[in-house]
């Protein structure tokens, strides 16, 4: 399985390892942190919640699919669920590879491909007290907006 | 202009000829279809009433709902229609007839969230001949004047008067879904069908926003469902699930599925509201 879930701290040191491979000549990481704010708000914890079943599947469909289509050696996604403090990581993504260019893009394309099609949600809670769950509640006031515009709003805002 | 609130209509004012016994009560699992019917649009609309004759106003089938008794001459389902319209002249209407044993949760939702209130009425076309189906359809208040028109003219045919006048139309979501029942062999056929398709438990997840307006994580449900579009449409009448069907994605037994998928009993289902990892 190159897509797991952890309740607990991500340890990017050890699961480097994973990645190592004596014909790699480029390594590559993607490190997502729990930010401050969103979207006008001030974020003060996220709560991370999965369908861990079917998303583990989906999680590591989107890894086979890179070593597919990018020449790289291996590839990697840990991904945290629970409780996060600001400044936690989130989420994780390493590849290594012979040269760097499909490094990048396979590690691009894995945390891209990941937000979109795993079926985990993130909750946030904010200084003012109110919580709300990302993509959820704004548009459940516009329910004519396709799950694919929502999410291409995502994309384009980076957590 | 704002757009008219709908109640429904079932009709049950028919002579039921061919079936040599009165269609209404006729029953399915136990339950007159009649019965059936009312339940069903209840679950989409806030009020329903019965379409009878006059002398059918204290049949102990209709009597226990809600009735409108018809208040114009002539003979058909046109009658029932506009003494509805006539009744509440603000109002719009989900009309149902009541002989559509596999009418489902998800069609009529798929008809009320299809609604034009501009046209003069929305309804699926039959997966038989194309046509307007006319008895499971909406029929907006600006249908009224020209219904009497019509009938004035010797016109009985509600299809007839949707395709003459037009009318918003959609494809049917299932091929059964408007098979309508009117002789002995079809009712038999309709009852076995409906016995062998006998509510089966599903087991349900809920996961994030839905979980908790929901208040569960999971549980094991009864249900006629059959398919994840009608399970969707029968918890949304039960949870009040703000997000729509198109926000979401479904899968059973933990894999993707399509919503027309055939449900099996002890199937796991889960539906899944936008995503955000990462």
């Amino acid at each position: 399985m190159n897509f797991r879930f952890t309740q607990t701290a991500i340890d990017a040191e050890a699961a480097r390892r994973e990645l190592q491979d004596l014909s790699a000549g480029g390594y590559v990481s993607f490190e997502g942190w729990v930010r401050d704010h969103n979207e006008g708000q001030e974020v003060t914890r996220l709560e991370y919640e999965a369908f861990q079943e079917l998303a583990v599947k989906e999680g590591d469909r989107i890894v086979a699919e890179a070593l597919r289509r990018f020449p790289v050696k291996r590839a990697l996604c840990i991904h945290r669920v629970g409780s996060l403090q600001l400044g936690e990581m989130a989420v994780w993504v390493a590849v290594s590879s012979v040269h760097r260019g499909e490094a990048f893009e396979a590690c691009r394309f894995i945390i891209d491909e990941v937000k979109h099609r795993v079926p985990i949600w993130k909750k946030e809670h904010y200084r003012s007290g109110d919580s709300g769950w990302v993509n959820c509640e704004r548009c459940a006031a516009e329910p004519h907006h396709s799950h694919t515009e929502q999410l291409q709003r995502v994309a384009s805002n980076p957590k | 202009m704002s757009v008219a609130a709908i109640h429904g209509l079932i009709l049950a004012g028919g002579s039921s000829s061919r079936m040599h016994r009165d269609k209404a009560a006729l029953q399915y699992r136990g339950k007159t279809q009649l019965d059936r019917a009312v339940e069903l649009a209840k679950r989409h609309v806030a009020q329903v009433f019965v379409s009878v004759r006059a002398n059918q106003s204290l049949d102990q089938t209709r009597a226990q709902h809600a009735m409108i008794v018809d208040s114009v001459e002539g003979e058909g389902p046109i009658v029932g229609i506009r003494s509805a319209l006539a009744a509440h002249p603000q109002a719009a209407w989900l009309v149902l007839a009541c002989d559509l044993p596999f009418l489902s949760d998800a069609a009529v939702d798929e008809l009320l969230r299809a609604r034009d209130s501009k046209s003069l009425a929305t309804a699926y076309t039959s997966a038989h001949d194309g046509l307007p189906e006319p008895l499971c359809a909406i029929w907006e208040p600006a249908a009224a004047s020209l219904l009497a028109d019509y009938q004035a003219g010797g016109g009985l045919c509600p299809r007839k008067f949707l395709v003459r006048h037009g009318a918003h139309l959609l494809a049917p979501v299932d091929a059964r879904a408007l098979d309508n029942v009117n002789t002995p062999e079809e009712y038999a056929e309709a009852a076995a069908t409906l016995e062998a398709s006998a509510p089966m438990q599903l087991k349900i997840q809920y996961y994030a926003l839905m979980r908790e307006q929901a208040g569960r994580s999971e549980e094991v449900l009864e249900t006629a469902a059959a398919t994840p579009a009608d399970l969707y449409a029968e918890l949304v009448a039960r949870y009040r699930f703000t997000l729509s069907r198109e926000q979401l994605k479904v899968a059973v037994n933990s894999e993707f599925c399509e919503w027309s998928r055939k449900l099996a009993a002890n199937d796991a289902v889960v539906f899944i509201p936008p995503v955000a990892g990462g």
